[in-house]
């Protein structure tokens, strides 16, 4: 069933999650969460850290024995922020990086300090380019002031003095003492008003590809994820929320297993979800499925994949209505008066994140307190979840944040947290660990939005392009999530990598351009997937510049070229991969190669592949090369693997992945329907850093959005089929 | 009611004989290393050594494995020291999020018992497990790390 109501371009079928997520926003304001950034820094009252160490400032807490301990805000995933940002507080500290230690301040602690640590949502590639000013501030701060105590106790003035590997030395008399000897007089010291940050050309902590600070536990088995969480008196909760979005939970019968083995409690989770609490997971999990219940499946239980897509094409149509996201020129007018067009629609599925630790969050609720342990993307945000969820005040409510077992967006979105409070508060004074099958994973994801995509070229008589038309219809995420984000409806993000400026920017000039985006809204609740916007609109422009350059008859790199002359950053790295695969040379006999470029989230990359295809249709991807320049970098080691790690998850979409509907819900349910590339599929990635400086780019994502294009168009030279459906698994395309 | 000897320990669980062994070895010994990912033996998470040889826990019931020699991530290691598979992710810095990495690290250590200098080949036949982050270079690197220790 697809609803007529239309608000300007936006056609909606799920107004319901609109208004939760603006239910979230709310309390985070109430909280006092949404005060703008405050870093209270050290002053006449000495903080202390739990062992009784003292901070320096929220940053910088260092033991006597010279450990020094860096407070982290954002969190690890994976993605190596942790290390990052421990990095760069210690350069501008002048610490020994071999006595470094790092820790999570809660987000309880951060409100009751005027949110001392600042944003600690880690999305958007944001983790370190949006916190490294301050928390570099920091580090360079707490060395002031820790050589001003040294200073202060010889009677020498400061500027004798010098800090290096956590040793004050007076350079005219040879005197040295050690961090852990004066923190305590330092952290007394009033913190100056301004200090001067290092240039990057002289890092020697940051900008080297150190060794992560999480590894040994990850080897050993002995790092703590939310699904590990041990608590006294803890008993396991298993949940089923209703299959189909939107729909309510109707009756369920608890008689017909209160007898199994381990069976506490069965209880009601908001109106649409039942959970079962047992001893062990395995006893919730087996009462559950052994449970009857009824769902009030409602109208969206008539929606498909189908559905979707008829209502999809209809807002490729330019006589629908759309939100304009790039324009200049008159693109249509143009086209109608073109010498030659090139017309094509694409279209990208729903997408599950699929973290490798399905979703999961333990609560301890009383009257008198609430807290959560579990992985989040944004401690804030579970904190402000379990606020609502509990009822009780900001200063009774605290996360504890565990390691993610993946996050890739999913776990920026806090529906986990809520149901495992809402457990929770039914069993008071009992601890809950809730914890998601891997089927209800795949049920209840926050899905990669749905689009399709209407690309028309037109060229003059000298194969000149004059006009491109980008049309995309589907999904926006931010009208169901962030819908205060929207601009008169409409959703800027949506335009990512298509972009007229900022950090999304289209690096292509074309004289008569027009990007729209006809928004609609199917129930299937979207989230921001690794990538994001970036994923489909790169896939999109990429595949189609290789479809314009065969209409031209020009090669595909020669081709871009031309339009990118206004754009060098992003030509620098289009040419930097086309240098390292050898574009100039011809490739070995039955290797095709394929190219793509796109900017995201402040960075500039690029992609190259080189497959070879047997029967049309098995790939065998042989290589990759990959460039990226996000301004500094301050792990290559780091670095390298998102860039890898971001064509694993990339291919992995393009070929296994896509979530189809069925009578409202999602189709796939495991690993077994959706599938993940193998170690036997991934070549060895070649990356290429090509820091700039001057910006700050994030690197966990952009890389994400040439994966797919660059091997397409190296099946494109192949086979001369051009695929424009995904995952390929539907068109019979596979891995060799 | 089974008796499971982990890593060298005979334990008496109080389960249904149907329970699966990572259930177990998880909820009722306690220990956590080894992971749950997909619960139907496709993602190798849940990778643990029974008899020596590489099992996905989550498809093995507990009384298929009582009387046998089950070893986990907490148990690779002998006298003190990680098992050289460990040591070469340290080296490698293989880990991202690291949760499928007990499970890679079980699948590997049983790859090189069985094969010490293993081929690309042979990494590619053994190494199914999935990993989420991506980190298969690296895994490939530290396999190969740990041949030449």
């Amino acid at each position: 069933m697809l609803p007529q109501a239309r608000e300007g371009a936006a056609m909606n079928q799920h107004v319901k999650l609109n208004r939760r997520a603006f239910v979230i926003g709310t309390a985070t304001a109430g909280a006092g969460l949404a005060i703008g950034l405050d870093l209270p820094f050290g002053g006449p009252t000495v903080v202390r850290a739990a062992d009784g160490s003292p901070e320096v400032n929220a940053w910088v807490v260092i033991r006597p024995d010279d450990t020094v301990v860096i407070r982290i805000a954002r969190s690890e995933m994976g993605q190596g922020s942790l290390t990052g940002l421990a990095q760069l507080v210690a350069e501008e500290l002048e610490c020994d990086w071999s006595k470094v230690t790092t820790e999570y301040p809660t987000p309880g602690q951060s409100v009751a300090r005027k949110r001392a640590w600042g944003d600690f949502s880690t999305g958007g590639s944001r983790g370190i380019r949006s916190s490294q000013d301050y928390v570099r501030k920091g580090g360079a701060t707490a060395r002031v002031m820790l050589i001003q105590a040294a200073a202060n106790e010889w009677k020498v003035p400061a500027s004798e003095c010098t800090a290096s590997n956590s040793v004050i030395t007076h350079t005219p008399s040879g005197k040295t003492t050690t961090y852990g000897k004066v923190v305590e007089a330092a952290a007394k010291l009033e913190p100056p008003a301004d200090v001067k940050l290092k240039d990057p050309k002289d890092w020697k902590i940051a900008g080297k590809g150190v060794k992560r600070l999480d590894t040994v536990d990850k080897t050993t088995g002995a790092m703590t994820y939310g699904i590990d969480v041990k608590l006294p008196g803890m008993l396991n909760a298993a949940i089923k929320d209703c299959p189909v979005f939107g729909g309510k939970l109707k009756s369920f019968d608890e008689a017909k297993i209160a007898n199994m083995k381990g069976v506490k409690k069965v209880v009601k989770v908001g109106d649409s979800a039942v959970a079962v609490v047992a001893d062990t997971w395995w006893h919730a999990k087996t009462a559950l499925e052994a449970m009857p219940i009824v769902w009030d499946e409602g109208d969206n239980a008539k929606v498909s994949s189908e559905s979707i897509a008829k209502w999809l094409t209809e807002g490729l149509d330019n006589a629908q209505p759309a939100y304009v996201g790039n324009k200049n020129g008159d693109a249509l007018a143009a086209i109608a008066g073109a010498a030659k067009k090139v017309e094509a629609v694409y279209s990208y599925p729903y997408q599950n994140h699929a973290t490798m630790e399905p979703m999961n969050a333990t609560v301890l609720y009383t009257p008198d307190k609430c807290e959560v342990w579990c992985g989040t993307q944004n401690g804030e945000a579970a904190f402000a979840a379990a606020l609502e969820a509990s009822g009780l005040p900001a200063e009774k409510v605290d996360v504890h944040k565990l390691m993610l077992g993946g996050g890739f967006g999913r776990r920026g979105m806090t529906d986990y947290v809520r149901q495992a409070v809402a457990i929770a508060k039914q069993m008071p004074g009992t601890p809950i660990k809730l914890l998601w099958s891997r089927e209800e994973d795949m049920a209840h994801g926050k899905y990669h939005p749905i689009t399709q995509c209407k690309l028309t070229g037109a060229f003059d008589a000298d194969n000149n392009l004059v006009a491109l038309h980008y049309r995309l219809s589907g999904q926006s995420i931010l009208f169901s999530v962030r819908p205060e984000a929207l601009q008169n409806g409409m959703d800027p993000a949506a335009f990512q990598g298509v972009a007229q400026t900022g950090e999304a920017a289209l690096g292509y000039s074309v004289p008569n351009l027009l990007v729209e985006h006809s928004m609609r809204n199917p129930h299937v609740p979207p989230g921001f997937w690794r990538g994001v916007n970036v994923n489909h609109n790169a896939i999109y422009m990429e595949c189609f510049m290789d479809e314009l350059a065969k209409a031209a008859g020009q090669d595909p790199l020669a081709f871009r070229r031309k339009l990118m002359a206004k754009n060098p950053k992003h030509l620098a790295v289009l040419n930097a991969v086309a240098e390292k695969i050898g574009w100039d040379k011809p490739a070995p006999q039955g290797v095709y190669r394929g190219i793509a470029q796109v900017m995201g989230y402040g960075s500039y990359v690029a992609g190259a592949a080189e497959v070879s295809v047997t029967d049309g249709s098995k790939i065998k991807v042989l290589r990759i090369v990959a460039s990226t320049d996000p301004g500094y970098v301050v792990n290559p080691a780091q670095v390298e693997r998102q860039i890898a790690g971001s064509f694993v998850y990339g291919l992995s979409a393009l070929f296994y992945g896509g979530c189809t509907v069925k009578d409202g819900r999602i189709e796939q349910t495991n690993f077994d329907t959706y599938n993940s590339m193998r170690i036997n599929e991934m070549p060895k990635v070649e990356s290429v850093m090509v820091p700039s400086g001057g910006f700050w780019g994030g690197v966990g994502e952009p890389t994400i959005g040439v994966a797919a294009p660059a091997v397409l168009n190296a099946y494109f030279a192949a086979t001369g089929k051009r695929v424009r459906s995904f995952p390929l698994r539907d068109q019979n395309i596979s891995f060799a | 009611m089974a008796n499971l000897t982990i890593n060298g320990k005979t334990i008496n669980v109080d389960v249904e004989d149907d329970t699966p062994l990572l259930w177990a070895i998880r909820e009722n010994v306690g220990l956590t290393g080894t992971k749950y990912g997909c619960g139907i033996a496709q993602c190798g998470a849940c990778t643990v050594h029974i008899d020596g040889v590489a099992m996905r826990s989550c498809g093995v019931t507990v009384s298929e494995a009582a009387g046998k020699q089950i070893t986990t991530i907490e148990g690779l290691g002998a006298n003190g020291a990680l098992h050289k598979v460990q040591q070469a992710w340290i080296a490698n810095d293989v880990p991202q999020c690291g949760y499928c990495q007990s499970g890679m690290i079980m699948a590997v250590a049983a790859l090189l018992k069985e094969k010490p200098k293993p081929t690309d080949d042979d990494i590619n036949e053994a190494i199914t497990n999935i990993c989420r982050c991506g980190t298969f270079q690296q895994v490939r690197e530290a396999i190969h790390a740990a041949a030449s220790a």
